[in-house]
């Protein structure tokens, strides 16, 4: 199973690189296919009506065709970079806020990507992808309410009734499991 | 690049990178890990978590015409927006210059007493960040929180009870912090400083000052 995943996330960077050099549509379908409802959940999750949540994550969508050129696998996993562009679509439409982002690296020696990095990065990624789909339900509930609840800690500790320490020794395990699952 | 000694935790990252932090707040995160190698690393960790659990849900699904609809939109806006240009060697990083100009000449200061100088950034009201110019030697009024404060020094350095702050330190107070920040002798120290509620000063005069400066 891990090795089909892994397979999977090498297989979207290679689409995404098709839309970059060549715009070409069939891989967008299939991006698109996987990870467009996928998007509208979690905006749906973040508090969006299925109406807007839908508009949202066609904007995304669009969003990640535009900026095929700026993705580079040796820094991030395809999952990782359209969760990045949900997370500012969101910002940007729900809240309706500029989202500043940190300064580019200034560009190294070599424009290419690295290939070993970028390899190195899809384990990891898989690696992380199973660390997290196996916390404990109490941690990995609190994990996905902290990113997608758009809640602060104190706010989901009065939406759970949980103790506010208790949320936040829950959040540092789950934590500690994933650094260790990750060391 | 400088040596970073005090750096985000899990929590504002884990915020960050999720996005669910009041813009002011994302401001300073956002400038600090342009500074910091370190914090951005572990930022990458985190989005990492979010794209592993955005990839699990697939229980939604679209309305039938929506791959035509987003390859409409696409068509619509052939070009990505222009990268807006940054000015390089400037005391503010990119997503700084973005709200504050292109660098210190370019900052509309106000006096607020004491020889402190501060320049309040525009964002959403949920919570709120300034530019503050601090002269060598002295000090910041004393004052609590009522809620958090991230102060991230830009220029100089202060010192207080939690030790030594210089470019690219941040310091994150809450309610249970009583600080009183000084400024090292020589130049002035710039900081960005965000919170968000109300800072608490401890002194009568600052009080009756605070509606009149917004601190």
């Amino acid at each position: 199973m891990a090795t089909a995943a892994l397979a999977k996330d090498q297989d979207w960077a290679e689409l995404v690189r098709r839309i970059h050099e060549k715009q070409d549509r069939q891989a967008f379908t299939a991006l698109f296919r996987h990870f467009a409802p996928r998007v509208k959940a979690f905006l749906m999750k973040s508090g969006a009506g299925e109406t807007l949540a839908e508009e949202v994550a066609q904007e995304a969508m669009a969003t990640l065709w535009h900026k095929a050129h700026m993705f580079d696998p040796s820094r991030a996993s395809v999952s990782t970079w359209v969760f990045t562009i949900a997370r500012n679509r969101k910002i940007d439409a729900l809240r309706r806020q500029r989202r500043p982002e940190p300064e580019e690296l200034p560009w190294g020696p070599e424009a290419e990507p690295d290939q070993a990095d970028a390899m190195t990065l899809r384990q990891e990624s898989e690696k992380l992808a199973e660390a997290v789909a196996k916390l404990p339900d109490k941690q990995r509930a609190l994990i996905e309410k902290a990113y997608f609840g758009d809640l602060s800690h104190s706010e989901i500790a009065a939406e759970t009734g949980l103790p506010l320490g208790t949320i936040k020794s829950r959040i540092r395990l789950a934590l500690e499991r994933l650094r260790h699952a990750m060391g | 690049m400088d040596r970073i000694e005090h750096h985000l935790t899990d929590e504002l990252l884990m915020a960050y990178a999720s996005g669910n932090l009041p813009e002011a707040f994302n401001v300073v995160v956002a400038t600090h890990i342009s500074l910091c190698d370190e914090c951005r690393a572990r930022l990458g960790a985190f989005e990492a978590i979010g794209g592993a659990l955005i990839d699990e849900d697939a229980s939604v699904t679209l309305s039938e015409d929506a791959l035509a609809a987003t390859l409409a939109l696409i068509d619509a806006t052939p070009e990505a927006p222009a990268e807006i240009r940054h000015k390089l060697g400037s005391v503010f990083p990119a997503p700084l210059q973005d709200y504050a100009g292109a660098d210190l000449d370019d900052v509309k200061w106000r006096a607020i007493g004491g020889g402190v100088k501060q320049a309040v950034l525009q964002t959403s009201d949920d919570a709120t960040v300034r530019l503050l110019s601090i002269p060598g030697g002295a000090a910041m009024p004393d004052h609590g929180h009522n809620g958090m404060e991230l102060t991230l020094v830009l220029k100089g350095a202060f010192r207080d009870e939690d030790g030594r702050f210089a470019r690219g330190d941040i310091e994150i107070a809450d309610e249970d912090l009583h600080h009183t920040p000084v400024a090292e002798h020589g130049e002035d120290c710039i900081c960005l400083a965000a919170t968000d509620a109300p800072l608490r000063f401890r002194g009568l005069l600052p009080r009756m000052a605070q509606p009149f400066v917004g601190i």
